[in-house]
């Protein structure tokens, strides 16, 4: 939750529990976090650099994502959110560095069952794609070539249960063009679910869902965190939701700006970053009902 | 019996019209919404442009027109993926790049003679036994593939980005996709002409996706009003004495219309 103060237009945001202040960062820029006893992190970038035709996008990203991980990707418009995102997903080539999702090149991944991805919005969804919600989340089961999918109904109990979990039981069967942005979105977030990901990744997943939608989805993905162990990157305007919910943060301006755990992100940083002062402010009743 | 089926041309037409109907919206479904309609109509004038030099050259036009569709095909697709050229633009260049060729083909054989205008516009009277077994072999393709291929064609045609993170070989489906799009042109142009054939790959979709719920439905609805209009519109091309392709292509755009008509008065009466 973001909060417009006084004259200035100063951005105030504070996680739960912490005091403001104007301490300097801790030392974590440009680092990973501590160790996760040994494991593989889940998602590392090594160096990386990439460049739209031939404009810098991302300048030596170093930085590692471990298991139960709950990130959050800040960063004012342009500064290479969902580049990362993209560059992490395979879906971009960096331009220097290595990225490795897994452990693996992101093109050599064989285990896409393990991640979930949740972009702002699905090209179909604008065509008048006919495709049921039931269909849609159905595609997240999607484990290689089986030549009889066609003929098999797409009700499985996990598909059902996806569904449940978003609260979109009773739309199951309507077209996903047919829905409100916000049930589009936890259409896209079901389909992530029933898969079963160790990994979420999601782009700005609430833009255009409306206040209660987002908290309910906030606390979904706390849930998921928390109790499953599901890693969770994600992209998000809302710092006051990013510094709330997540365990570590990633303060992008095409380079890291800060990495670190979201306790230790200052206002100093995040006025750095978006250029304009920024206070932390103590914010937690919207939570208390978990 | 019907007048209609006494006559052997007439039944291999319909034979044929019913294959052409039931693949070209079975592809198209996927081009449409895709936003690749006009593949089809580019896929057409590489078509023509093989049939014209397999007629210049007196070598098997029709197998001529197959690979420079299959070649077409791949090369847009191509561009199109490797992001080389936006996807309407590399289209757009093939269209006429071919037409252009077409052109200066026909013109170096002397003008256009009857053996091309069966091809641009149909002839129901030349389509023998060999076409229809070519026909029937590329639609236990076209639709073996579609249904052994269906979950990847629905997510790339759903998202790009997500089917790739699920797992999808996104380039390799698009690529079949247009080269089975690109030999069912071919092989459908005797019937309803190489010029009319996108039509049926684009119209009875629309239809049916102001219809159907459902992938799968729209799918089956998109092949049914395909069959339906090409089985329609070749019997009022029989009996009316009119230009077969032209009747299928008329009858498919006037069940849109009526499809349009009926939503359009049904919201009406809701609201």
């Amino acid at each position: 939750m973001t909060q417009h103060t006084g004259p200035n237009d100063s951005l105030r945001v504070l996680p739960r529990g912490e005091e403001p202040s104007d301490a300097a960062g801790d030392g974590w820029e440009g680092k990973a976090p501590p160790g996760n006893g040994g494991q593989h992190p889940v998602l590392e970038f090594q160096g990386v650099w990439f460049s739209y035709a031939l404009e810098p996008v991302l300048q030596d990203i170093t930085l590692s994502v471990n298991r139960g991980d709950f990130v959050a990707i800040l960063g004012p418009n342009g500064s290479g959110k969902t580049s990362l995102l993209r560059l992490a997903l395979g879906l971009e080539r960096a331009t220097r560095g290595r990225v490795l999702l897994f452990g693996q090149p992101p093109d050599r991944l064989r285990t896409w069952k393990s991640v979930g991805y949740v972009p702002q919005i699905a090209e179909g969804i604008q065509e008048r794609f006919p495709a049921t919600v039931e269909e849609v989340v159905a595609q997240g089961l999607y484990q290689g070539l089986d030549p009889l999918a066609f003929f098999r109904r797409s009700h499985k109990a996990e598909v059902l249960e996806a569904l449940e979990s978003v609260g979109l039981t009773p739309l199951a069967g309507r077209r996903i063009s047919a829905l409100s942005v916000g049930q589009q979105q936890r259409a896209l977030i079901a389909r992530a679910l029933v898969r079963q990901a160790e990994l979420l990744v999601l782009d700005e997943p609430v833009a255009g869902v409306d206040t209660a939608g987002q908290e309910q989805f906030y606390s979904l993905l706390h849930r998921l965190n928390q109790e499953q162990g599901i890693t969770v990157v994600l992209v998000s305007h809302d710092i006051g939701a990013m510094l709330r919910e997540a365990t570590t943060c990633a303060c992008l301006n095409r380079t890291l700006v800060f990495h670190g755990p979201t306790h230790s992100l200052t206002s100093n940083e995040l006025s750095q970053l978006y250029g304009l002062p920024v206070e932390v402010l103590l914010h937690d009743v919207l939570h208390e009902h978990r | 019996m019907p007048a209609i089926f006494e006559y052997d041309f007439m039944v291999r037409s319909l034979i044929g019209g019913a294959l052409v109907g039931a693949m070209a919206p079975a592809l198209g479904i996927f081009l449409v919404l895709r936003r690749l309609s006009l593949i089809a109509d580019t896929l057409s004038h590489v078509a023509l442009m093989g049939v014209a030099v397999g007629l210049l050259t007196h070598t098997m036009p029709v197998g001529v027109a197959l690979a420079s569709t299959t070649l077409g095909a791949v090369a847009i697709e191509q561009l199109r993926l490797r992001k080389a050229l936006p996807g309407d633009a590399a289209m757009a260049v093939f269209l006429y790049t071919a037409l252009a060729i077409a052109v200066v083909v026909i013109s170096l054989a002397g003008g256009f003679n009857v053996g091309l205008f069966s091809y641009l516009f149909g002839s129901i009277l030349t389509i023998d036994a060999g076409d229809l077994w070519l026909a029937g072999g590329l639609a236990v393709v076209v639709l073996g593939s579609i249904v052994a291929l269906f979950s990847e064609l629905a997510q790339s045609s759903f998202d790009t980005d997500l089917a790739r993170t699920t797992g999808v070989q996104v380039n390799g489906v698009s690529i079949l996709l247009a080269v089975l799009t690109g030999a069912a042109i071919t092989l459908s142009m005797r019937i309803v002409g190489v010029l009319l054939v996108g039509a049926l790959i684009v119209i009875p979709v629309l239809a049916s996706l102001r219809v159907a719920t459902g992938l799968r439905a729209a799918l089956l609805t998109a092949v049914a009003l395909g069959v339906a209009s090409a089985l329609a519109g070749l019997a009022i091309a029989f009996y009316a004495n009119l230009a077969a392709g032209g009747a299928v292509v008329l009858t498919a755009a006037g069940v849109l219309l009526l499809i349009e008509a009926v939503v359009f008065l049904r919201g009406r009466k809701r609201a």
